[in-house]
């Protein structure tokens, strides 16, 4: 089967989930085509990340499908769903604090290697051809997100910004298809958010197609291509970020998060 | 004539596993006591069993006090030993990763076998049962006095948990700590001097379990290694933190494991307890009377 | 291999080298060469359970076992089957490795203190075997009368050809693992270290390497445990039982367990401590065990590997 020529790279049907008794997922439908930049957004508490955490197979969910080229994926293990090219950033940071820059990324490759423990307890030759082919390329990831010069250092070291920009470069090791980045905004300052801009959009150059979550509603506007709003597990709206400025109900879910009334 | 025998053998073997079964039981609910309030298992749990019985000792035989005095005595003194042990191991490392306080305990408990063998050495030690050594003759079988006063031990230690747990401000307020330690100190809950007690508490409950069980079963310095690790497994049977499951596992558990020592071999009779409990935490590690999503939700 | 790692191992060779001119020179150390076999036997144990603690992060209580199942079977095989004891010694690590995945599948799923109860469980039951079988372990008081080892004909009966022999195992050993947490696997290990979900969502098979670190570390205990049978002649139960377990992993803590330098540092110590210097403390040594330990977990959890760096600061310094 051609990939490339297929018209619907992830599809997500009547996704749900539940925790104890809250619904975080309430049959959730959406298509995301490739080689765009999409955006999800809603308030807190929407269930953006639990779908980022149920696509990646984090959790299984309790009912629906997710299909990765055709191919029905959910409940799959977490490393199995990145096998089949799709990657991931975490809202809050999870990088591999005590390891150094480079190791983190040099982990993104792992599903791209492929020695045992024989060949590396016994450096065989394959074995280290292939520890310089991973660190080549995590030395290219790196220097693609901007850290080149950080390499040596402890990742748990780094800033925060920067440890975001780290988790990119980590999971594009990975060589993956599709790009989950949840709130990669998040505590980055006017200038980082811009640099973070044009990274998503040199990623999509890359031919990777990038879905995001994020509260940043300028970046949001400004890099997508395609908005979903979610609001209590459920899908209000969706469309060009033109048409979902000026949707009703995108505005009462915005209104009812900073004003909320229902609490009182 | 046969049949009398073996119905006197069951009958023995039972009222053995259901005393040996009560000590497991007090044991699990000493290791459910610390967990549900901080999350540790203590592996010096055991040790305080040890502690309890050969600090008896020392009370009945070495100073010759009279029974009451040196029971209450040596609830006393393990009881410090507990607290002690919170203070200077437990309350220094906050924050510590789980694999350090495993590693803390451990040593912890290393620390007691080492003293109990510096001041006791590596004999067994006994003292006379509480009301006499005259034995009571139940279906053929014969039955120790001491047994009955395992027995009447764990029922009021299960009554007191009870009241103090339902009933007492500092109880509730362990609880409280339990269920959200963070809500319980915006509350205005002390959780450090919770976690103190619950230390304390547990070490009690040690303390009780050796002095009882010791004029039957003996008792010596390198005892606590294996009684925790039962203990340990009525707990995991019962439940992690269920307080009644650990009475009701703990007393199985003692069942199992003397009818198995009399019936088919006295040898492999720790193994039959552990095996139950590898067994347990492969197939269901909430226990048997627990329910899955309820061993996420710490429950007394 | 990283330059650090390559002067370590330099000084390593160095001090093994002069430890026997030294030793077997100056008569009142000569019976050290006899604790330098044992520290080594022991560090082959320990730098299998540095990398299940250090660098998987998984607590194994259990390892006196592994540490057994070599020992018996190559006593049982060597003695019973009169086989060669070197084709023992592969029998030995191929049953251990076997029970080691089969106990390791569903232990590994455990965390924390479930798993560190499960492995001292499992070793418990295994010491019980020992004791209960009797035609097959002679019981309680074991057997003894197990032969030598030999290479091409030439016997390893005296100490200093045991101790080359144990400690180029121990080199060897080494430096096998020190590529391994240096490679995609070791990297793969400690990241799940880290943060499992992210080493999940990198595609590591977390699961996977936790049991493929389990059966290895067994497997070096296995063989540790093979060395320890024709180097003592003799087996009893009680050189496998819960203590040593615990004291191996005290080993490994005290050394510094996120280091396996501090592996081999912990157990020199311990076992020096346990063999020789602790004879002045005749039976309370279980006490100075205790308090070591505790001293070690509460003020330098880093353990005494971490004091290297700063003490060679202080020497550069004058």
């Amino acid at each position: 089967m051609n990939t490339e020529s297929s018209p619907v790279f992830l599809q997500v049907e009547n996704l749900q989930k539940s925790f104890g008794g809250v619904r975080a997922l309430k049959g959730l439908s959406f298509k995301v085509v490739p080689g765009i930049i999409k955006a999800i957004i809603g308030p807190n508490g929407a269930g953006k990340t639990t779908l980022f955490n149920v696509i990646t197979g984090i959790f299984p969910p309790n009912d629906g499908a997710i299909a990765l080229n055709g191919k029905f994926i959910e409940g799959c293990q977490a490393r199995e769903i990145a096998r089949l090219g799709v990657s991931r950033t975490f809202q809050n940071v999870e990088v591999f604090g005590r390891m150094t820059v480079l190791e983190n990324v040099m982990v993104g490759r792992h599903i791209q290697s492929r020695a045992g423990i024989i060949s590396t307890g016994l450096r065989l030759l394959g074995m280290r051809q292939e520890e310089r082919q991973i660190r080549e390329s995590a030395m290219h990831h790196l220097a693609f997100v901007g850290l080149e010069n950080r390499t040596t250092e402890l990742a748990g070291n780094l800033p925060l910004g920067e440890q975001k920009l780290l988790e990119v470069a980590r999971a594009l090791a990975t060589d993956p298809k599709i790009l989950l980045l949840d709130e990669p905004a998040g505590g980055l300052n006017t200038r980082e958010t811009e640099g973070l801009a044009a990274l998503i959009h040199r990623i999509l150059e890359q031919g990777i197609t990038v879905v995001l979550v994020e509260h940043d509603m300028n970046l949001v506007m400004d890099i997508s291509d395609e908005i979903m709003v979610m609001n209590f597990g459920e899908k209000i709206a969706e469309g060009k970020p033109k048409q979902i400025k000026n949707d009703p109900l995108v505005i009462e879910a915005y209104l009812g998060e900073e004003v909320d009334y229902s609490d009182l | 004539m046969t049949k009398i025998t073996l119905t006197g053998q069951l009958v023995q073997y039972l009222f053995t596993g259901v005393t040996v079964g009560s000590i497991y039981a007090m044991v699990a609910v000493g290791f459910n006591i610390i967990y549900n309030v901080t999350d540790i298992i203590n592996f010096a749990q055991g040790e305080f069993v040890m502690l309890g019985g050969l600090i008896m000792v020392f009370f009945t035989v070495t100073a010759k006090l009279p029974l009451p005095l040196a029971f209450v005595l040596t609830i006393a003194a393990v009881t410090a030993v507990g607290a002690l042990m919170e203070r200077f191991t437990i309350n220094p490392l906050k924050n510590a990763s789980v694999l350090t306080m495993i590693i803390v305990t451990i040593a912890v408990s290393i620390l007691f076998k080492g003293i109990a063998m510096f001041v006791w050495g590596k004999d067994p030690y006994i003292f006379p049962p509480f009301s006499g050594s005259k034995p009571l003759f139940i279906y053929g079988a014969a039955i120790q006095t001491q047994t009955l006063w395992v027995l009447l031990m764990t029922a009021v230690m299960v009554v007191l948990m009870t009241i103090f747990f339902k009933k007492t401000r500092y109880g509730k307020a362990m609880l409280a700590c339990a269920d959200n330690p963070e809500a319980a100190r915006l509350v205005g809950i002390k959780v450090n001097t919770m976690i103190l007690i619950s230390f304390a508490l547990s070490a009690a409950i040690g303390a009780v379990a050796g002095a009882v069980i010791t004029p039957i079963s003996l008792m010596e310095y390198d005892r606590g290694a294996l009684l925790a690790l039962k203990g340990f497994g009525a707990a995991v049977l019962g439940g992690l933190g269920s307080f009644y499951g650990a009475v009701v596992a703990g007393v199985l558990l003692g069942i199992i494991e003397s009818m198995c020592a009399g019936l088919v071999s006295s040898g492999y009779k720790d193994a039959v307890a552990l095996i139950l409990l590898l067994l347990v935490l492969y197939v269901r590690p909430s226990g048997l009377f627990g329910n899955v999503e309820a061993s996420k939700i710490k429950e007394f | 291999m990283r330059s650090s790692n390559r002067k370590a191992l330099f000084g390593l060779t160095l001090f093994l080298i002069l430890f026997p001119v030294v030793a077997m020179n100056v008569s009142a150390i000569g019976h050290y060469l006899d604790v330098m076999i044992f520290v080594g036997i022991y560090c082959l144990i320990n730098m299998g359970l540095s990398l299940l603690m250090g660098y998987a992060g998984q607590i194994s209580l259990g390892h006196a076992a592994f540490f057994g199942l070599g020992a018996y079977t190559s006593g049982i095989l060597c003695t019973k089957l009169s086989m060669s004891p070197w084709l023992a010694m592969i029998a030995g690590v191929g049953i251990t490795a076997l029970v080691a995945y089969i106990v390791g599948v569903p232990s590994l799923k455990l965390k924390g203190h479930y798993l560190a109860m499960a492995t001292l469980g499992f070793g418990v039951i295994v010491h019980i075997f020992f004791n209960e079988e009797v035609s097959l372990t002679g019981g309680p008081s074991g057997f003894s009368d197990i032969p030598g080892l030999s290479i091409l004909g030439f016997s390893l009966d005296n100490d200093l050809s045991y101790y080359i022999l144990v400690w180029s195992l121990v080199v060897l050993t080494l430096i096998f693992s020190l590529n391994v947490i240096h490679s995609r696997i070791g990297r793969a290990l400690r990241s799940l270290h880290d943060s499992q979900v992210a080493a999940d969502a990198m595609g590591v098979e977390t699961s996977r390497y936790k049991v493929m670190i389990f059966v290895l570390s067994a497997m070096y205990a296995s063989i540790a445990g093979s060395l320890y049978t024709h180097y003592v002649g003799f087996l009893s139960p009680s050189s496998f039982d819960l203590f040593l377990s615990i004291k191996l992993v005290m080993m490994v803590v005290v050394g510094g367990m996120h280091n396996i330098w501090g592996a081999l540092l912990g157990t020199w110590l311990l076992t020096f401590l346990g063999n020789e210097w602790l004879h002045v403390f005749h039976d309370f040594d279980i006490l100075v065990y205790g308090a070591i330990l505790l001293a070690v977990v509460m003020f330098l959890p880093d353990g005494l590997v971490h004091l290297v760096p700063r003490v060679s600061r202080v020497w550069k310094r004058g």
